[in-house]
């Protein structure tokens, strides 16, 4: 579990959080969600540790990574997998090497450990026999699989993930969320996803922090939402008429059910 | 305002090489990164080298056999001149300042786009010293193949001035050689590599330094890529400077 407590950033003088906290359960999907520029990347980038917050605490399973020594950092962040929005896969390595990356850089398994296991975390995102091709030679839906099994190859505790489905047509997106949700599930993580896709929200929210204007606006999951009267996340989650329409049914259904 | 971002640059470079020379995470993996490195930054360079030092030295033959034509000058002065040309000032600091704008805008505009990409944000998340592990590989690697290349710079050079002398009736073939061979300083060519060390130490972490710290788009490569060159030859005539004057005086 990861708790965030009362952080707020600023640059130049420009605040973006204001005194946020949230908390990250185990064994869920948890996601960060709010408008551009709405300090959503900055509290996940705070809560890596890529930028130091001004006050606050962020405890990951009760260890405040705010007090932590460089050394420390650098324990907990072997912990911790990232996807990146953008892949940021290495180029110079084949989607078998980036993979094996972290297991050479932290393990002390043999090579034949090594491939075993960078074999099993690419077959459970389904690209058994792109092994040896280069990240220019895949496309951006398969570039996010190998991120993601290069994520969970140290099987880290705590998954983040940076707009997942950004570049990504609507069905690889929906298969990259399932992938997402089914690892957190399989493997117990803490994930955390930022995200402004309405599919991810509706569809693997379990845990939805939504971040207005540096504020933590409102919490819940992907059923309370259709339900919230909430008028700043009504209006971003339900902005477009297909998710009004999305909503309105959900509504019948449930009045519906009820009755 | 130039002063200040000019002693805030200086103080992030000396951060940043403090950040580079750690010890590193896995020695064989930066051993293996360094020979990548040797391979790519180094024997990639050898084909630019060859090509530029034989037709240097082929001019500088050509040029001092046209300026020295005085009847008090021995004919073995054109070889003479070009060999010291060469050693002092040839294989080292205009090599460097030539390879400054191939390895130097190689280094950064590499390190530039993994840092546009995320993928040094990638490391710095697994808990990987990215300075270290990108940058080290490349300082070791082009500091310990310079003294190499500028001994092919040598060789070439002085092949070059001998090309003047069999092909063309400037100057004979004898006397171009006995020019070579007279009044040698071995000195020189120590003088020479211990130049280049320093040179290749400010090209690769010039380099690096500018690639590491971009921040924005892909235009910003580009910019890194030319700030790298641009401030790599300034240092590098401003360190010719000092070490001519520490080592020859």
């Amino acid at each position: 579990m990861i708790e965030v407590k009362n952080i707020s950033k600023s640059f130049d003088e420009k605040t973006i959080l204001h005194n946020v906290s949230a908390t990250f359960y185990t064994g869920k999907t948890n996601l960060i969600i709010g408008q551009s520029g709405s300090g959503k990347t900055v509290l996940m980038k705070s809560i890596i540790g890529l930028v130091r917050p001004e006050e606050g605490e962020i405890l990951y399973d009760g260890r405040d990574s705010m007090k932590m020594n460089s050394k420390q950092i650098k324990e907990i962040r072997k912990e911790i997998g990232m996807l990146f929005q953008g892949s940021a896969l290495f180029d110079s390595e084949t989607v078998l090497g980036n993979v094996m990356f972290p297991l050479i850089m932290f393990t002390h398994q043999s090579q034949e450990e090594m491939l075993e296991r960078a074999h099993f975390c690419l077959d459970r995102v389904n690209l058994t026999g792109a092994e040896n091709k280069y990240p220019s030679e895949i496309s951006g839906g398969m570039q996010k699989r190998v991120a993601i099994a290069r994520a969970i190859a140290l099987n880290p505790k705590y998954l983040f993930c940076d707009e997942p489905n950004s570049g990504l047509d609507p069905k690889t997106s929906i298969l990259i969320d399932e992938l997402l949700s089914d690892i957190t599930h399989e493997y117990n993580m803490t994930t955390i996803i930022n995200t402004h896709d309405m599919n991810s929200v509706l569809g693997i929210g379990e845990n939805i922090v939504f971040i207005n204007k540096g504020h933590k606006e409102w919490v819940g999951d992907s059923k309370q939402i259709y339900t919230t009267d909430n008028e700043a996340i009504n209006d971003f989650v339900f902005a477009t008429h297909l998710f009004q329409e999305v909503k309105r049914f959900h509504n019948l259904e449930l009045t519906g059910s009820k009755q | 305002m130039l002063i200040k971002s000019s002693l805030a640059s200086m103080g992030q470079y000396c951060i940043f090489i403090r950040k580079i020379f750690t010890i590193p995470d896995r020695w064989s993996v930066f051993f293996k990164r360094t020979v990548l490195e040797i391979s790519k930054l180094g024997i990639d360079s050898i084909p630019l080298v060859i090509i530029i030092s034989l037709f240097i030295g082929a001019v500088c033959a050509i040029q001092m056999q046209l300026n020295t034509t005085s009847p008090l000058m021995p004919a073995y002065t054109v070889g003479l001149a070009t060999r010291d040309i060469v050693l002092l000032e040839f294989s080292n600091s205009i090599l460097c300042l030539i390879l400054a704008g191939k390895v130097g805008s190689n280094i950064a505009s590499e390190i530039g786009t993994m840092r546009v990409t995320e993928q040094i944000d990638a490391l710095e998340i697994m808990g990987v010293n990215s300075a270290n592990f990108l940058v080290l590989p490349k300082i070791t690697a082009f500091v310990l193949f310079m003294p190499i290349l500028v001994i092919f710079c040598i060789a070439t050079s002085l092949f070059g001035g001998i090309c003047v002398a069999i092909f063309t009736d400037l100057i004979s073939l004898s006397k171009f050689i006995y020019g070579l061979q007279a009044m040698f300083n071995e000195w020189y060519v120590w003088y020479g590599l211990i130049k280049c060390f320093f040179f290749a130490f400010i090209i690769a972490s010039i380099s690096s330094y500018f690639g590491y710290h971009i921040k924005g788009g892909a235009l910003e490569v580009g910019k890194a890529s030319t700030n790298a060159v641009v401030t790599s030859s300034i240092l590098i005539l401003l360190f010719d400077v000092i070490l001519t004057k520490l080592l020859l005086q």
